[in-house]
């Protein structure tokens, strides 16, 4: 389902809006309506986020999301039941850790797919970290959406590029997640790199959190994913989150316009 | 097929301990841990390197460190106990070993700049000292409680040019340290290392760090040997994330007839949520890099770890451990907040040693199981560090008796 949604977008001649939001945050009620909000406003795919304990590749905004998630009562299990009631009709992707995915059991992505995820991304699996485990994710009903990092070297890019489905989630500079105010200079040659390299449709997320900034990654990639600067806006209210998806929608598609 | 996934990188299973261990980072991390893992192959193979380890250890750290008999804690316990003297080190515990150790594979990697996670403060002040000598910036993340809890260590850290980052999210103790670290080398790691205080993270760290560690039981096991003239019956080594243990363990690993003991710190009871046993409580998880036992509840959310002693206030332990636990090779014990406590006071009066919160785990345990050896049976006790640190906040205590 990712890839007829990226094929979809190729032929449109427009670039994918990738919305990350965390389950359960700001609220678990209110996780609904923001999701349903988003996909209305532009977004093309949902990565929802399990929360969890201990979040070492996430900065100050999402880590607070996720504790705000927990303390609400969210788990592995009411994000999948929160997607399912949701529906929002576009592609949702299971952004998790790997220690709620295993304490969830061996028929948690089954279950995912039935709650209506189309892709999983598992921030701490790396590719070649569990050959077993990674096998087994390949093999099951889920695209598997791989990272690759400014850190990561050309042969490890096309490694990975085999390793991974639906897209690539380009990491476009060191650090954790966390909005940033610029964009880095060197983004559109990290992404003709990974091209090289890869044949799937390339993400580049990390610090992009402005209308501008979108616009400026679309020109270079195949799609933008925006993470903490939405969970910021999420946390201030729904609408305003809602308003930065449809802003960051119609820059994007005006750049790509009028490249 | 010739990739990673499907045939094993060559040292695949040198990043494990049977099941346990791995690689469990964010991607940005793969290429630092590969590059660590080549310098610290190289650095092995250096005489060079291990000559210039060897003279920082024996005439700035101390070592070898003594091999102490305690002949009033041995009247106690019913058996020889000998004492590895780890609390004479140069910054007062086992954890300058490491980081000293560490601190020269940074500088052979051309890296300036070291990050740091403490709990008691003692692998922050190890590793501070390590960069005031070697001449490396050093940043330590530290939980607000722990800082509460230790500030003369946060002192001397800042004493030794160290800047010390306090942590306040989750449970503003160790684990919360460990992560916070851990993000920060995620976006240094092109000019920062990262020295792991202990035997936990991922691969190389937990083999690297035992080896470094592992100074320990070959010295000791020498000494027990020449004062003694036989191994020792039992080997009993305070576990928190379990460097010190790993330490003593590894020369006798191979010594089939010697037990070998990790003691956990079971805070206030394993009955209770409220302790640091991951070994005895816990089940395999994900934490920091490694696949390990893991304090956790059923959807896998780390539960916070508790114990008296910041060293050991962490809810997961090293994978190596977890390997020795389940091959039955190492047992694996506990000791409460009370028992330590006491043991802290008995242990001090006995011998005039003033045990580690920490050390003073093992000691309660084998208070507790006085009589179990035979008299002429030599117990080896790991006194991983000094209790200086401990005492304001033993005299605070109410649970402490004088």
């Amino acid at each position: 389902m990712l890839a007829e949604r990226f094929a979809a977008l190729r032929a449109e001649g427009r670039r994918a809006l990738v919305c990350y939001v965390t389950a359960g945050h700001p609220s678990p009620v209110q996780s609904e309506a923001l999701i349903r909000g988003i996909a209305g406003a532009g977004a093309d795919v949902i990565e929802v986020g399990v929360p969890f304990s201990d979040p070492v590749a996430d900065g100050p905004t999402i880590q607070s999301s996720s504790f705000a998630a927990l303390a609400a009562g969210m788990t592995f299990d009411g994000t999948l039941a929160l997607a399912s009631r949701a529906r929002p009709g576009v592609p949702l992707v299971l952004f998790t850790y790997l220690n709620p995915l295993l304490a969830a059991g061996s028929d948690a992505l089954d279950r995912a797919r039935d709650a209506g995820f189309s892709g999983v991304l598992v921030t701490d699996l790396p590719v070649g970290a569990d050959a077993e485990r990674e096998r087994r994710i390949s093999g099951g009903p889920l695209d598997f959406v791989r990272l690759v990092a400014p850190t990561t070297p050309d042969d490890r890019m096309a490694i990975i590029g085999r390793h991974g489905s639906g897209f690539v989630y380009l990491i476009s500079r060191l650090g954790v997640t966390g909005a940033r105010a610029d964009v880095p200079a060197d983004v559109g040659a990290a992404v003709r790199r990974l091209r090289s390299a890869c044949a799937l449709p390339v993400c580049v997320g990390f610090g992009i959190s402005t209308p501008a900034q979108a616009a400026e990654v679309a020109r270079h990639a195949d799609g933008v994913v925006v993470g903490s600067a939405l969970v910021q806006a999420a946390g201030r209210s729904v609408d305003e989150a809602v308003a930065l998806v449809a802003a960051m929608r119609a820059a994007m598609d005006r750049a790509v316009a009028a490249a | 097929m010739s990739d990673r996934v499907a045939a094993p990188a060559p040292g695949e299973a040198e990043r494990r301990f049977g099941p346990y261990g791995g690689q469990y980072v964010p991607e940005t991390l793969i290429p630092a841990l590969e590059q660590l893992e080549r310098a610290y192959a190289s650095a092995v193979a250096d005489r060079g390197f291990q000559a210039t380890l060897d003279q920082l250890l024996g005439e700035y750290a101390g070592r070898p460190s003594k091999l102490t008999d305690a002949p009033n804690l041995s009247k106690v316990i019913g058996a020889r106990v000998v004492l590895k003297r780890e609390d004479l080190n140069h910054t007062g515990a086992h954890k300058i070993n490491n980081a000293l150790a560490q601190a020269l594979l940074a500088k052979r990697m051309g890296k300036r700049r070291i990050i740091a996670e403490t709990g008691a403060g003692q692998h922050g002040v190890a590793t501070a000292t390590a960069c005031a000598r070697l001449g490396l910036e050093c940043v330590v993340y530290m939980g607000e409680e722990d800082m509460r809890r230790q500030a003369l260590n946060v002192f001397r850290m800042r004493l030794m040019g160290g800047t010390v980052i306090p942590v306040t999210s989750g449970t503003r103790t160790l684990k919360d340290a460990t992560s916070e670290a851990i993000r920060d080398w995620v976006g240094s790691c092109d000019s920062s290392h990262y020295i792991i205080g202990s035997v936990v993270g991922p691969a190389p760290y937990p083999r690297m760090v035992r080896d470094f560690q592992a100074i320990i039981g070959r010295e000791a096991r020498a000494q027990v040997l020449e004062r003694t003239g036989v191994l020792p019956q039992s080997v009993v080594a305070c576990v928190g994330g379990g460097s010190n243990a790993i330490g003593i363990f590894h020369a006798f690993v191979g010594d089939r007839e010697v037990e070998l003991i990790g003691v956990e710190a079971a805070g206030k009871g394993l009955h209770t949520a409220e302790h640091s046993a991951s070994l005895a409580a816990g089940r395999p998880g994900v934490l920091h890099g490694a696949l390990s036992y893991l304090l956790q509840d059923a959807a896998g959310q780390v539960h916070p770890a508790h114990s008296i002693s910041a060293g050991l206030d962490y809810p997961g332990v090293g994978p190596e451990h977890a390997y020795l636990h389940d091959s039955g090779r190492a047992t694996y014990v506990s000791c409460t907040d009370s028992d330590a406590l006491d043991a802290f006071a008995k242990m001090s009066r006995l011998e005039g040693i003033i045990p580690a919160l920490e050390t003073a785990h093992a000691v309660g345990w084998m208070l507790a199981n006085a009589g179990r050896w035979a008299p002429e049976h030599v117990v080896l006790l790991c006194v991983s560090g000094r209790g200086d640190k401990d005492v304001a906040q033993v005299a605070q205590s109410h649970t402490f008796r004088s």
